[in-house]
C-alpha cells in the first residue's frame, strides 16, 4: 500500500496500463490510506468507497481489453464538495445541502467518468466556497498534513490536504478568490485555477459567476496537464464557457525556459507578506533565472484595489446565487412557520452559516438603492483597471510571479475571528480572478518547516506557458517531492 | 459606517432571519469591512465602464429544438414536502 499511493498519475497510469497493477489494487491502497490517516486530517465529507470499488473494477475491465484506455483510466480522485455528482451526496459545506443529492454530474465529473476516473469521494471545504481556511464548513475543519494543529488553506482545504496526505494522487477544486491556489500552497502541492472560461462550471455550485472556475490539484505540472486535459473545453450546457481549442498540454512541457519574459510585480512584495515567504519566492524565481528565463521587475499599480474590489463582486454575485436556496424545492428547510416568508427567513438564516450570511448581506447592501453605484458599479470599473494593468504587463512579458500566499499555513483558530484578517489571506490570488487569467501554486520551498508556494500568472488560455514554468521548475528541484510526515510531527526544513 | 436599521433592512432584501445577537455583530463586522472596502473610492475610473464579466460573451444561444429532460421523480427526489408533481409550501396568499 505504502509504495503504490506514492506513485504520481503518470506513474501509476503507465502501471496500469502495463497491467503492472490494477484499478482495484490501486483504488484499495488509496481507500485504505484514507482510513489510516483520514480521522487526522479530515479532508473527507463523503468516502464514497463502494462506488469506486465498482468504477475501479470496469476500470480494469477496460484496461484488460484494451478498449478506450486513457492516462486517467483507473486513477482515484478526490473532489471537491462544490461539484455536482449523481447520486452522491454533494453538500457544499453547508448544513443547507447536507442531504443534497444531485440528479446529475457536473461537466467535469461526466469527462473524468468518461476517461475512467475514479471517485474516491467529496471533500471538505469552507462552506459555499467562501472562506481561506476550510474553518467555515459546517461540519468539521480540515487539519494541514504537514501539521495538524494548522489548516490546510481554503476554500478548497479538504482536496489539498488529501492530496498533500497521500489519500489521492490527484483531485478538483475551486478557485474564487484563490480558493485552489492558496491551499495548494498551504499544503505542498500543485493547484491551478485555469483561464475564465476554459472549463465548464455547469454542475459547480456558484458562488461567484463571473469569477469561479474549477481547478486541478496534483503533486506536479505533468500530473497537472493530464487532468486539465480532461476537464478543459467548451461545453454548451455553460454559456461562459469558451470555444478555444485545447491545446496538447504534455506536449507543452519541454522543459525549456530558456529567453521566457519573467515578470516581478513590485507590487506583490511589500507589507503583508512574511520575511520566509518573500526569502522563498525570491530563491525560486532564481532558480528560473538559472534555467535562462529573464525576470525583471513590473508594475500592477491598482493591485491594491484588489481585495476592496473582489470583497463587492463575490459578495455582490453570491447574493444573486444564493438566494435560490429557500426550502422550497431542495435543500434544509424549516416547516413549522407561521407563513411562506418566515419558513423562508427561518430556513436561510439556520441553513447558512455565519461567513456566508455576512457575505450574503455585504453583496445585497452593494447591489441595494442608493448604493449600487458607489459600491457595485465603481468595484466593476476598478476590476477593469486591474485587468488592464495585467493587459500592459503581458504585452511585455510572457509570465508573471509572486508568492501565493503571505503566510504559511496559519494555526486553527487563529484567524477566525476578524473576517477582514481572512480575506488579506488572498490578497495575491485575488486579481487573476478578477483579471480572468490562468493562475498556478508550485511548492517552492519551506519556511519554518511549513510549505511556501510560487505563483506563476499567465495571458489568457495560456496555461501551456504557465504548466512549462512549472515543470522547467520541477525538473530541478525536488520540493513537489517531499511528503509530510503525519501524526503532527513537522518536517524540518532542511 | 453602517446603521443597524440598515443591517435590518439588508437582511429582510436578502431574506435572512437574524438573531439580535447577529444584527448587533453583523452590523459591527460589516462596518469594519466597509471601511477597509472605502479605498476604492481612491481610484480613479472617471473615464472607465464596468467589466462585469471577463469574455465579454453575449447572448449566447442554442438552436429551439426540443432535448430531453430528467423524470420529475429525479428531480423531485430531494423536495422537503412533495405531493405528486407539486412541492408543498406555505399559503403565499393571505386568507
Amino acid at each position: 500500500m505504502g509504495e503504490l499511493i506514492e506513485l504520481t498519475i503518470r506513474e501509476a497510469s503507465q502501471r496500469l496500463r502495463r497491467r503492472e497493477i490494477s484499478a482495484v489494487e490501486l483504488t484499495r491502497a488509496y481507500l485504505d490510506r484514507i482510513a489510516e490517516v483520514d480521522p487526522q486530517v479530515r479532508a473527507f465529507i463523503t468516502v464514497t468507497a463502494d462506488e469506486a470499488m465498482r468504477a475501479a473494477e470496469a476500470a480494469d475491465l477496460r484496461l484488460a481489453k484494451g478498449e478506450a484506455v486513457m492516462p486517467l483510466t483507473g486513477i482515484p480522485l478526490a473532489i471537491k464538495d462544490v461539484i455536482c455528482t449523481k447520486g452522491i451526496r454533494t453538500t457544499c459545506g453547508s448544513r443547507m445541502l447536507e442531504n443534497f443529492v444531485p440528479p446529475y454530474d457536473a461537466t467535469v465529473i461526466k469527462r473524468l467518468k468518461a476517461a475512467g476516473a475514479i471517485i474516491l469521494g467529496k471533500t471538505n471545504m469552507d462552506e459555499f466556497a467562501m472562506g481561506s481556511s476550510t474553518e467555515n464548513s459546517a461540519f468539521f475543519a480540515t487539519h494541514n498534513p504537514w501539521d495538524l494543529s494548522r489548516v490546510p488553506g481554503g476554500s478548497s482545504g479538504g482536496s489539498a490536504a488529501a492530496v498533500a496526505a497521500g489519500e489521492a494522487p490527484g483531485g478538483l477544486g475551486s478557485d474564487t478568490g484563490g480558493s485552489i491556489r492558496q491551499p495548494a500552497a498551504l499544503c505542498g502541492i500543485v493547484g491551478l485555477k485555469p483561464t475564465y472560461g476554459r472549463v465548464s462550471r455547469f454542475g459547480l455550485v456558484a458562488f461567484a459567476s463571473s469569477l469561479d472556475q474549477i481547478g486541478p490539484f496534483a503533486r506536479n505540472a505533468y500530473d497537472m496537464a493530464l487532468l486539465l486535459e480532461v476537464i478543459a473545453g467548451h461545453d454548451p450546457l455553460d454559456s461562459t464557457s469558451v470555444d478555444v481549442p485545447v491545446p496538447d498540454y504534455i506536449a507543452a512541457l519541454t522543459g525549456d525556459i530558456r529567453g521566457l519574459k519573467i515578470g516581478i510585480p513590485v507590487e506583490y512584495w511589500g507589507e503583508g507578506a512574511e520575511p520566509g515567504v518573500v526569502a522563498t519566492v525570491k530563491q525560486a524565481i532564481e532558480v528560473l533565472q538559472g534555467l535562462g528565463a529573464e525576470v525583471r521587475e513590473t508594475s500592477l499599480p491598482n493591485t491594491r484595489f484588489g481585495i476592496a474590489s473582489y470583497y463587492i463582486i463575490a459578495p455582490a454575485e453570491a447574493s444573486a446565487n444564493l438566494a435560490r436556496y429557500d426550502g422550497v424545492k431542495y435543500g434544509f428547510s424549516v416547516q413549522e412557520a407561521a407563513n411562506s416568508w418566515e419558513a423562508l427567513e427561518r430556513t436561510r438564516g439556520l441553513g447558512f452559516g455565519p461567513e456566508v450570511k455576512r457575505r450574503i448581506m455585504l453583496g445585497t447592501y452593494a447591489l441595494s438603492a442608493g448604493y449600487y453605484d458607489a459600491y457595485y458599479l465603481r468595484a466593476e470599473r476598478v476590476r477593469r483597471l486591474i485587468k488592464q494593468d495585467f493587459d500592459r504587463a503581458f504585452a511585455e512579458f510572457d509570465v508573471l510571479v509572486s508568492p501565493v500566499s503571505p503566510t504559511v499555513a496559519f494555526r486553527i483558530g487563529e484567524r477566525i475571528a476578524d473576517p477582514y484578517q481572512m480575506y488579506l489571506m488572498d490578497v495575491f490570488t485575488i486579481p487573476a480572478n478578477l483579471a480572468g487569467i490562468p493562475g498556478i501554486s508550485i511548492p517552492c520551498g519551506f519556511s519554518e518547516g511549513l510549505p511556501v508556494g510560487l505563483q506563476i500568472f499567465g495571458k489568457h488560455f495560456d496555461e501551456s506557458t504557465v504548466l512549462r514554468v512549472a515543470d522547467a521548475f520541477q525538473r530541478v528541484t525536488s520540493y513537489h517531492m517531499r511528503r509530510p510526515a503525519l501524526g503532527g510531527q513537522r518536517v524540518s526544513s532542511a | 459606517m453602517i446603521r443597524r436599521e440598515e443591517v435590518d433592512h439588508v437582511a429582510q432584501l436578502a431574506h435572512i432571519a437574524l438573531t439580535d445577537a447577529e444584527r448587533a455583530q453583523f452590523t459591527e463586522q460589516l462596518s469594519s469591512i466597509l471601511e477597509h472596502i472605502a479605498v476604492l473610492n481612491e481610484a480613479n475610473v472617471s473615464d472607465i465602464d464596468p467589466i462585469f464579466s471577463i469574455q465579454a460573451l453575449q447572448n449566447v444561444m442554442r438552436p429551439d429544438i426540443v432535448r430531453p429532460s430528467y423524470p420529475p421523480d429525479e428531480l423531485l427526489a430531494n423536495a422537503p414536502d412533495r405531493e405528486d408533481n407539486f412541492v408543498r409550501v406555505h399559503a403565499v396568499l393571505e386568507e
